[in-house]
């Protein structure tokens, strides 16, 4: 009896030693827990942040953001010439660089790239859909001066050009890889980076193995394995069970344990991301700037930022956000006065105005759009408006957004993500820009004086031009308040304490050639 | 009996048709498009309709209808608008996994509802009745979501007994091992509920059956109270019961959906949840009908087993 007695508890213990062993990673593979499964590997192919933290492993772009700002640097590129008139961009090509297929990076692969996304009658086109392709639509040609030198002819001049050749959508593919896998090669990628792709299982890992050719040095770790894990409380558990070392987005609710936690490491960073509701500025209250400025004084967005979002975000000052650290704005956020916002009311003449207000239910960069939504509906009730909530789920949402709120809402809640401080006011706030005309000004927003200066902006190649023309919109569309601005998010991550040199970018990018554990 | 299995087989065929109908009626119902959802925030009405053409969704729906139906006779079910691959593979890698996982939790879930329901039914108001008819209410009760949460905080967390989510281990695993290891949770939650109906109706069945004359008589012959309720008994009862089984079939491939997002088990309802939400069609239509055939097939087995066990309805 005592015999048996022994082996079971032998068995018991070997059992534990056994599973435990499971949920340790091995000491040069780091396991990083993705919110999502990729919807493919082809650069030109995804829109999503999730998928772009694994792309920017695999593949160079010719130029890359310089590390922890949006500033551009030489990536596959090691110089470029911009011509008087801003509308030639050439680039010399650094040499000797291979695809993980063996195939030369060269002038050739460069047109490849461009002319596959932008010609409807390349050979390859039909390995799309290609949906940010409208980056480069100011590109009219591509052309193959030598071997290593190519030429980007621009239709007019088009300052956001370098930042969105930095931006995933400029990542370069290997055409031999594209003409041997064609509508595949998504599964089956090849680019220059640190990491060459070793394998993919459907919703379960992606793997990614050291390219010890790379030409600015071979990354620490041997792979990386990027796993799937869709449910945030999983991912938690995962995190806390050792079964990943990082982990990105994390849940605000749990950001709080995780700091206390002496094995984990919290790491934030500011993004390019701005929080907002689109005002409809054509009809109903909000066409009266005064009660516009209201609804920003009423509203507490430092209780959004700090009990809503647990401390995830700041407070936003006007569209353009203070990610982009070269545009120096002194604009301050409108500061919550509940009492200024009932005078403005007065002065408008409108006693408690009726608002029917979008909310979303969830969405790419919308953080907790539910609970804001109430919470800036409670902030403004206060006031004296007199808000209704319309929620709907996220593509629903966009479809009703994008086409124009005219008619059916006072306002949308809304967020963006970019690379260059163009985009945003240039898709959405211009008079230009309207949802008949294909933009996103959904609340129909229009100053001619606006308009002129994100113009002369975009035509700029000149960065500190450009710097003080960013400026002036911040400055401007602040006061006209044609959104009410809420927050800039601050991306989070948290590692196992054995993780060393890990870093988040502002780009929202993860490049992981130099960590190491 | 072949001819049976072969008529209701060929009763699947028009099932599916329909269904494929409805689906696609569904889809276009709700609002948004794939283009939308591959774009998000980019969705101008102008790079919406490019990528429309692109997809061939310019085309009115009844002709993308008949072209995809036509395409699938010859078994091709498309390329997944999301994740640019294939529908064929896809669905049948993540079905695999669906089935490994509703198969074990549906043996688990019938072996342990049968075998409650009858101690239940034999004990009946004895103190194992009451525990069992509190063990099986809490277990109908629990939301599985959130059990399944509970169950991976306290073994993979808190003991590090289990691996937390995911089919196999990232590194060194990939055997048979691995795999029990990794579905014991996964399969436990979608069990629980399952499990305390079966175990509720074979309870009823039992007490049912108990009350007849053929088991006064067999009793009155002198037989083992063992005898009397295993082969007697259980046997009626489980004429009644094994349909419920078939019914807890369906449940248990429905269920998969949430608790496989919840462990991260890479099968098809965590695929449809995906696949809805980025109006992925054809995907979803081939997800669909992959779960529809495959609960069909499980009612006819059930059916088939039950025709075995009573030679009434055989005749």
């Amino acid at each position: 009896m005592k015999r048996l007695f022994q082996r079971a508890a032998l068995a018991v213990a070997f059992a534990l030693g056994g599973f435990s062993a499971l949920a340790q990673t091995p000491p040069t593979v780091l396991i990083v827990g993705q919110i999502a499964e990729p919807k493919s590997l082809d650069p030109h192919a995804v829109t999503a942040t999730n998928d772009f933290r694994i792309l920017v492993n695999l593949y160079d772009g010719l130029v890359r953001y310089k590390d922890g700002t949006l500033e551009v640097e030489p990536a596959l590129a090691e110089s470029w010439t911009i011509s008087e008139d801003g509308r030639t961009y050439t680039f010399k090509l650094r040499k000797g660089v291979k695809f993980h297929d063996g195939s030369d990076f060269n002038a050739d692969a460069v047109k490849f790239n461009f002319d596959r996304m932008l010609k409807d009658d390349h050979p390859f086109h039909d390995t799309g859909p290609f949906p940010l392709s409208f980056n480069f639509s100011a590109v009219e040609a591509v052309n193959v001066v030598d071997d290593s030198t190519v030429e980007f002819k621009l239709n007019e001049p088009f300052a956001p050009f370098l930042s969105n050749l930095a931006y995933p959508t400029g990542l370069i593919v290997s055409p031999t890889a594209v003409e041997e896998h064609g509508k595949d090669f998504g599964r089956h990628p090849s680019g220059t980076g640190p990491f060459k792709f070793a394998e993919w299982q459907s919703n379960q890992l992606v793997a990614a193995e050291r390219n010890d050719e790379y030409w600015d040095g071979a990354p620490t770790l041997e792979a990386v394995v990027f796993r799937p894990i869709t449910d945030a409380n999983t991912r938690v558990a995962e995190m806390l069970a050792g079964g990943i070392d990082i982990m990105v987005e994390v849940p605000p609710d749990n950001l709080a344990a995780f700091r206390s936690d002496a094995n984990l490491k919290v790491v934030e960073q500011a993004g390019p991301h701005v929080w907002f509701a689109i005002l409809n500025t054509k009809e109903g209250p909000f066409a009266d700037k005064r009660v516009r400025q209201a609804a920003n004084f009423a509203v507490n967005k430092e209780t959004l930022v700090n009990d809503v979002l647990q401390g995830t975000a700041t407070v936003a000052a006007g569209p353009i956000p203070p990610a982009f650290n070269w545009v120096e704005s002194s604009v301050e956020p409108y500061p919550h006065d509940p009492e200024r916002a009932k005078k403005l009311l007065d002065e408008a003449g409108v006693e408690s105005p009726k608002v029917t207000f979008y909310v979303a239910e969830g969405g790419s960069g919308m953080l907790n759009p539910v609970t804001m939504g109430a919470a800036i509906q409670a902030d403004l009730q206060s006031v004296g408006f007199d808000v209704a909530i319309e929620t709907y789920e996220w593509n629903t949402f966009l479809g009703r957004v994008n086409e124009g709120l005219e008619g059916k809402a006072d306002m949308a809640e809304m967020a963006w993500m970019t690379n260059d401080p163009d985009t945003v006011p240039y898709l959405t706030l211009r008079t230009e820009a309207s949802p008949e005309n294909g933009g996103f000004n959904s609340g129909y927003y229009s100053n001619p004086q606006v308009d002129d200066l994100l113009a002369k902006a975009r035509s700029s190649t000149e960065q500190a031009e450009r710097a003080e023309l960013y400026a002036r919109v911040q400055e401007i569309v602040h006061e006209d308040a044609p959104w009410l601005f809420v927050a800039n998010w601050k991306q989070n991550a948290v590692t196992t304490a054995a993780v060393q040199g890990f870093e988040l970018q502002p780009s929202f990018l993860l490049h992981l050639k130099n960590v190491s554990k | 009996m072949s001819a049976y299995v072969a008529k209701r087989l060929l009763s699947v065929i028009p099932v599916l048709f329909g269904l494929s109908i409805i689906v696609f009626l569904v889809m276009s119902m709700i609002p948004g498009d794939p283009a939308t959802a591959i774009l998000g925030a980019y969705a101008t009405p102008e790079n919406v309709e490019r990528i429309n053409r692109d997809l061939g969704l310019d085309k009115p729906l009844v002709q993308q209808y008949f072209i995809w139906i036509g395409n699938v006779l010859q078994g091709d079910f498309g390329r997944s608008f999301a994740l640019n691959r294939p529908v064929l593979d896809e669905v049948t890698e993540r079905f695999q996994a669906t089935l490994i996982l509703a198969g074990v939790s549906l043996v688990l879930c019938s072996v342990v509802g049968l075998v409650a329901g009858v101690i239940s039914a034999v004990r009946q108001f004895g103190w194992a009745d009451k525990v069992i008819t509190f063990v099986v209410l809490a277990g109908i009760s629990m939301p599985s979501f959130w059990l399944g949460l509970i169950l991976i905080l306290l073994f993979a967390v808190k003991w590090r007994l289990l691996p937390a989510s995911g089919m196999y281990a990232i590194y060194g695993g990939g055997d048979f091992k691995d795999l029990l290891l990794h579905l014991v949770l996964p399969a436990l939650t979608l069990a629980v509920v399952a499990a305390g109906v079966i175990a509720r109706l074979t309870r009823a069945a039992m007490l049912e059956v108990l009350r007849q004359d053929f088991i006064r008589t067999a009793r009155a012959k002198g037989l083992s109270e063992r005898r009397v309720i295993y082969r007697h008994a259980f046997r009626a009862a489980l004429v009644s019961v094994i349909p419920i089984i078939g019914i807890q079939a369906g449940f248990v491939l429905g269920g998969a959906v949430y608790i496989e997002t919840v462990f991260q088990w890479p099968g098809i309802g965590a695929m449809l949840v995906n696949a809805i939400s980025t109006r992925d069609i054809l995907l979803v239509q081939g997800g669909v009908l992959v779960v529809a055939a495959s609960y069909v097939l499980f009612n006819l087995a059930a059916d088939l087993l039950q025709t075995m066990l009573d030679p009434r309805i055989g005749s």
